[in-house]
């Protein structure tokens, strides 16, 4: 064996947690080198697929004619749902939702049938000719519509504390009001696919661009009529799904893997973008109506709101959308009386879907625009009545739903915040500026945010990890989240690197799949890492302890003197390299491989009453935005945004910065210039880049200071005190539309609040530049 | 018939098997098996199949970024491609611009990412430093929906101007014979290299797709998966080609691209040109051409304003013989012109300004760059004296063509030229203009934003105070 090294100091590993490494494929990126579903080389024989979409919103199917289509040129099979062998259900959350349209459409864009043929081209051209007989009924396109007919996709939900009718009585001012904000596409630059490979004995393999490997291979063996265990689903990478790819992408597999049953041969089903943005949810649009009783102080004293989320044709994840919509309509206030209703509307829609912050941004947009409200109907600055309105440590801590607020610390980011950004002498420098330009306008707007983390059902909270370790020393880890482009693969290494205190470059993550780490729950509410984590760390910790007794017997020293360091492992002056020990370790039949298991701790939920701890805990974050607005057209520039935000211990800085710029820039664009527009038939106008507008990079900030709070280990025993990331950020946008707001209100010198939906299009911001200063001088 | 051939990745390449309505994104994907390039779109709109082509220019070979989802194998001739395969061959060292991604940690999930390192990588390519305009409109063709764009911007700050870039042999690129004629299956590709070529085929196929730089005809391979049977390409007619900076007029062949014009623009009428900065993207300006804007006619394109009011003329010809005639009475309709079937556009003249004159140019979207227009105008002011001698205006997105709103002319000729003159301009514009709502806005924005632009307009015109956001 190895010749004595110096005992371990305190040089780190190469890539443990809480240092900044590179994204694990950056190279792959960067050279094109990194596959994606559509990139991976396909069997021989395999058939490309094609949809035919609803060109109706609601409509019975009479008849489907597929003779012209089978006979087109390379045609192998056209299948509807009457081809389907097992259940045409693959809902998410409350089921009975088709694949493939049965007997009625109830949006435009809906699959109703879909085409294999040799190639692309011969697909989709088959595609057009398969002919179906409609007979159109009314449809239900607005939210409005559906509110007046009670039409919803699931209950409506309420969220209640305290006495609304005696805090309005006691209040000295009221205001009422209304707001809405529009949907938003993901716009993944990977559009939805899958390939779909039979196997032997009714086996089937999905490459799936999925979120939820365990949904597409719940929802293939559903259609299928097959146990689960014949379906394997596997993905290595997204090209970005941001919640997209949660529930849709089984839409898509299980279209794929249909075909690929029904012709035995592999299929590829990859959407056209245009297909994609058809027939493919969204994030939910919002109409909200408010009634706030408040002193005169601006503290709210009772507020009454309802929260109408347009859920589209079928409830998917509409229920859960408005359960965390209602969870985060009181952001970081303290409401003591207050009731929260939340309407799951259906409409003649594509049903909306998950999409980072899964409602919170529009529970959030809700009370902010009541802040507002309220502090230009009292003249005072708004981050003066958010301040009187935060949740207290000890008092005024409990949320509408029942939870203590345990780990409080918005106050300290908020005042970190302002005074790294000098908040005071920054709203001056505007306030002067406006004073002298009479057709640009600048806003200067602050949002504190405060995000539960953990998903609102306890029982998705749960992950599974496998670790292998080889005789060369090197591992193989997999877990059951999936990389969409976060940096999960490589903070959960980085994690198992930490825990055997190897460097990181000897760590390898293969592609998530179901055949490796089975039942697992979607890589989706920001809690990627917080789970995958737990669960790697778990697994990596038996290994070592067995590694552990192994050296201790090598050493012949008791296991509490064995330490790994410097990727080997010390007993005292002697050691062993982790490889050494590895193959020792093979030699005496002592087993380097273990699946690792976690479930988070503490949380409860109760939907009945819609009472609980649904988090395990908060992430805290602030930003303050300026934006100048051009008076005369509508438009609008984002000048300089300041973030702060709360990441605990954060596993991988450089990871978590992108996530907070990256959310951020996103949020701005549903706020600012994403805006989706359905035609009086219920058809998407903007289904594609030319007409729909994510932000382009003139949009980001150009000053854009971006800080991670510091000295704030997680309160709760999260993994190495890391706070979870992805979501967060993107709420944080909403200082940018306030920032609007504030430009808007500064011509009617701050006493009025704007008429101002989202999202804030140069249309929006005319119209309500317009109509502020025709209040304003009405008023004089 | 000939063999289309080029260099791909430095590899000469030869191809006579491909159907000519190909679209170069498809060619690399699944006949060369490059699948670095990515599809995210096919309207030319993401970037994500963005390729470098190079040709001979001054006697070095320039590489410009284009959207291979929008073009078709043949218009490849004679080109130096380069993919993002190309820059660092496997096992060997990443490039500069790759190196600088991956030390911005400018890559989330990657999938956008070949598009913007050939981006950055044709800028980059120029040799010299960048300004953040330059680096952002060099980038506007690229969508990135993970990272908030902020560190592929510092990538390409860190690798403008002073990256080591391959360089394809010149020789190599020019040695080739040209394919002027390339048939696969039934359909054919034509690509005449004189303007007595080009109007023979005209002539003898008025049936036929001209093509130009195919931005948008493109999208009939790209997006409609057409098999046209016949296309005929104008870029290798030089006479198409043709820039003439003469003293009272600026002509632009009807095959110069944006890109190309660009310089003569920026010279001549600086607002046009800053207008043009924010039409489609690199990737748009390096294939389309303002003859093919002309042509399509769109009631949205954005050129067509600023050809209207500086009274541009364009030039018509066929075997029978040229006219000329002003843009203005060009444009007949939706998409509709006054283009015979037989007849080819040649060249646009744009006369240059009186001393007097002054030109400005508007642009109303949901996004700064890369959008298509909810509203466009331009003007072109003589102010004597405080008062209005002469005003042109016109407006895009506002009517089935792009026009001249004759009842704003008409209200402002001979006023004083003060804000108090344009309190009432509204009624004039809603007398001008009935526009349509629909995705880009709705009907009353149109008609207040087209007003609150003459607002502006006068505002900039008298320097009374700034109007422009980008100007913060």
């Amino acid at each position: 064996m190895s010749a004595p090294v110096s005992p371990p100091v305190a040089r780190r590993v190469e890539g443990g947690v809480h240092q900044s490494v590179h994204h694990d494929s950056a190279v792959g990126h960067v050279t094109g080198r990194a596959l994606y579903v559509d990139d991976v080389p396909v069997p021989a024989g395999t058939l490309e697929a094609a949809l035919v979409l609803s060109p109706h919103a609601h409509a019975r199917i009479v008849r489907i004619d597929t003779a012209a289509a089978l006979a087109a040129p390379g045609v192998v099979a056209v299948v509807t749902a009457a081809d389907i062998p097992g259940k045409n259900d693959i809902g998410p959350i409350l089921g009975g939702e088709p694949a493939l349209a049965a007997g009625i459409v109830e949006y435009v864009g809906q699959p109703v049938a879909a085409v294999a043929a040799r190639t692309l081209d011969e697909a989709r051209e088959a595609a057009k000719l398969v002919a179906i007989e409609y007979e159109v009924l009314p449809p239900v396109l607005t939210v409005e519509e559906a509110m007046a007919r009670e039409q919803y996709v699931s209950p409506p939900q309420t969220i209640a504390r305290g006495d609304v009718a005696a805090g309005m009585a006691a209040a000295t001012h009221r205001l009422t009001g209304e707001v809405r904000c529009g949907g938003q596409d993901h716009f993944y630059l990977e559009g939805q696919i899958t390939l779909a490979m039979p196997g032997e004995e009714r086996d089937m393999v999905v490459l799936s661009s999925t979120q939820h490997p365990t949904e597409v291979q719940r929802g293939v063996a559903h259609l299928l009529g097959l146990p689960f265990n014949a379906v394997t689903c596997e993905v290595r990478r997204m090209g970005g799904a941001f919640g997209g790819k949660e529930s849709q992408a089984t839409i898509i597999a299980g279209i794929a893997a249909l075909l690929a049953w029904r012709t035995n041969r592999p299929v590829k089903l990859r959407l056209p973008r245009d297909d994609d943005m058809r027939a493919t949810g969204k994030r939910h649009p919002f109409l909200i109506r408010w009634d706030v009783g408040f002193d005169a102080d601006g503290r709210i004293l009772a507020l009454d709101m309802t929260l109408a989320a347009n859920g589209g044709n079928v409830a998917d994840h509409t229920p859960a959308v408005v359960t965390r919509a209602l969870c985060h309509a009181d952001n970081c206030y303290w409401l003591p009386n207050v009731r929260l209703r939340g309407l799951p509307c259906k409409t003649n829609t594509v049903s909306n879907t998950a999409f980072r912050g899964y409602g919170g941004p529009q529970g959030m947009l809700a009370i902010e625009t009541v802040i507002d409200a309220i502090a230009r109907h009292l003249g005072l600055p708004p981050e003066t009545v958010r301040r009187r309105n935060f949740y207290g440590v000890g008092r005024n801590d409990v949320t509408p739903y029942g939870m203590t607020v345990e780990d409080n610390i918005i106050a300290r980011v908020v005042d970190e915040l302002e005074r790294g950004a000098d908040l005071a002498q920054w709203r001056e420098r505007i306030v002067a500026f406006n004073r002298t330009s009479p057709v640009i306008k600048k806003g200067l707007a602050t949002m504190p945010v405060k995000f539960g983390i953990s998903f609102n059902n306890p029982r998705l909270n749960q992950a599974g990890a496998l670790v292998h370790v080889y005789t060369d020393g090197s591992v193989h880890l997999n877990h059951g989240g999936t990389e969409m482009g976060q940096g999960l693969f490589v903070k959960v290494a980085q994690v198992v690197a930490e825990a055997f205190q190897i460097d990181l470059a000897n760590i390898r993550v293969s592609a998530t799949s179901t055949g490796k780490v089975p039942n697992t729950s979607p890589t989706a509410a920001s809690s990627g890492s917080d789970l995958n984590g737990m669960a790697a760390l778990a697994a990596a910790e038996q290994i070592k302890g067995r590694m552990t007794e192994v050296a201790a017997a090598h050493f012949g020293v008791p296991p509490g003197e064995i330490v790994f360091a410097e990727n080997r492992v010390f007993a005292g002056n002697r050691s062993l390299s982790f490889a050494e020990l590895a193959q020792l370790c093979w030699e005496q039949r002592v087993s380097l491989s273990a699946t690792g298991y976690y479930r988070t701790p503490k949380i409860h939920w109760d939907p009945k009453t819609m009472t609980g701890r649904p988090f395990f805990y908060f992430v805290y974050a602030a930003a303050a935005a300026e934006v100048a607005v051009d008076t005369l057209t509508g438009e609008t520039r984002v000048l300089r945004v300041d973030i702060l935000e709360d990441c605990g211990n954060s596993l991988n800085p450089a990871i978590d910065l992108g996530q907070i710029e990256g959310g951020f820039v996103q949020g701005m664009g549903w706020l600012t210039t994403e805006e989706l527009w359905w035609d009086d038939q219920g058809r998407l106008r903007t289904h594609g880049p030319s007409t729909y507008k994510i932000p382009g990079s003139r949009d980001v900030p150009p000053v854009f200071n971006v800080r991670l709070l510091e000295n704030a280990p997680n309160r709760e025993n999260t993994i190495f005190r890391s706070k979870a990331v992805g979501e967060p950020p993107l709420m944080l946008a909403i200082s940018v539309w306030l920032a609007i707001r504030d430009a808007i209100a500064s011509l009617a010198d701050y006493r009025l609040a704007p008429k101002l939906d989202a999202p804030a299009t140069p249309e929006r911001v005319l119209a309500a530049v317009d109509d502020i200063r025709a209040r304003a001088a009405a008023e004089r | 018939m000939a063999p289309v051939r080029f260099l791909l990745n430095g590899t000469p390449r030869t191809e006579d098997r491909v159907p000519p309505t190909t679209t170069v994104l498809d060619y690399l994907r699944t006949v060369v098996g490059l699948t670095g390039v990515k599809e995210g779109c096919a309207e030319g709109d993401c970037g994500a199949c963005t390729v470098a082509l190079g040709r001979v220019e001054g006697g070095r070979v320039r590489y410009r970024a284009v959207n291979s989802c929008l073009m078709m194998l043949p218009q490849l001739d004679g080109a130096a491609v380069l993919t993002v395969e190309g820059l660092a061959p496997p096992g060997g060292p990443l490039h500069p611009v790759q190196q600088a991604m991956i030390e911005s940690d400018a890559t989330q999930c990657g999938f956008c990412t070949p598009g913007f390192v050939m981006s950055i990588f044709a800028l980059a390519h120029e040799g010299v430093p960048k300004s953040e305009d330059d680096i952002h409109e060099a980038l506007a063709g690229n969508l990135c929906r993970c990272t908030g764009y902020r560190p592929i911007v510092a990538a390409c700050r860190h690798a403008a101007g002073h990256a080591d870039m391959p360089h394809a042999d010149v020789a190599a690129v020019t040695a080739s014979p040209r394919c002027t004629r390339y048939e696969v299956d039934g359909q054919r590709f034509l690509a005449p290299e004189s303007l007595d070529e080009l109007l023979a085929l005209r002539a003898a196929h008025p049936e036929a797709l001209l093509l130009a730089g195919g931005t948008d005809l493109g999208l009939l391979v790209s997006k409609e998966r057409r098999k046209l049977p016949l296309v005929i390409a104008t870029a290798n007619v030089p006479a198409l080609r043709r820039i003439e900076c003469g003293p009272d007029s600026l002509t632009l062949g009807a095959a110069v691209t944006y890109s190309e014009a660009l310089p003569h623009l920026e010279a001549a009428f600086p607002a046009f040109a800053r207008l043009v900065r924010r039409l489609g993207s690199r990737q748009i300006r390096n294939l389309g051409t303002l003859g093919g804007n002309l042509g399509t006619a769109s009631p949205i394109g954005d050129t067509l304003p600023c050809l209207v009011v500086l009274g541009a003329e364009v030039l018509l010809r066929s075997q029978a013989g040229a006219r000329t005639v002003l843009v203005e009475e060009f444009l007949l309709g939706y998409r509709r012109t006054a283009l015979q079937p037989t007849e080819i556009i040649e060249a646009i003249r744009m006369p240059r300004l009186a001393p007097d004159q002054q030109f400005f140019a508007y642009k109303l979207s949901k996004r700064f760059d890369q959008d298509i227009s909810a509203v466009a105008a331009a003007y072109r002011l003589t102010v004597e004296d405080g008062v209005v001698r002469e005003l042109r205006a016109a407006y895009g997105g506002m009517a089935d063509r792009v026009r001249r709103a004759r009842a704003v002319e008409a209200a402002l000729v001979g006023k004083p030229w003060t804000a108090a003159t344009l309190a009432e301009i509204d009624r004039a514009v809603a007398e001008d203009f009935t526009p349509l709502s629909d995705h880009r806005a709705g009907a009353a924005y149109r008609l207040r934003a087209a007003a609150n632009l003459l607002r502006r307009l006068q505002l900039e015109s008298t320097g009374a105070a700034p109007t422009r956001l980008e100007a913060l």
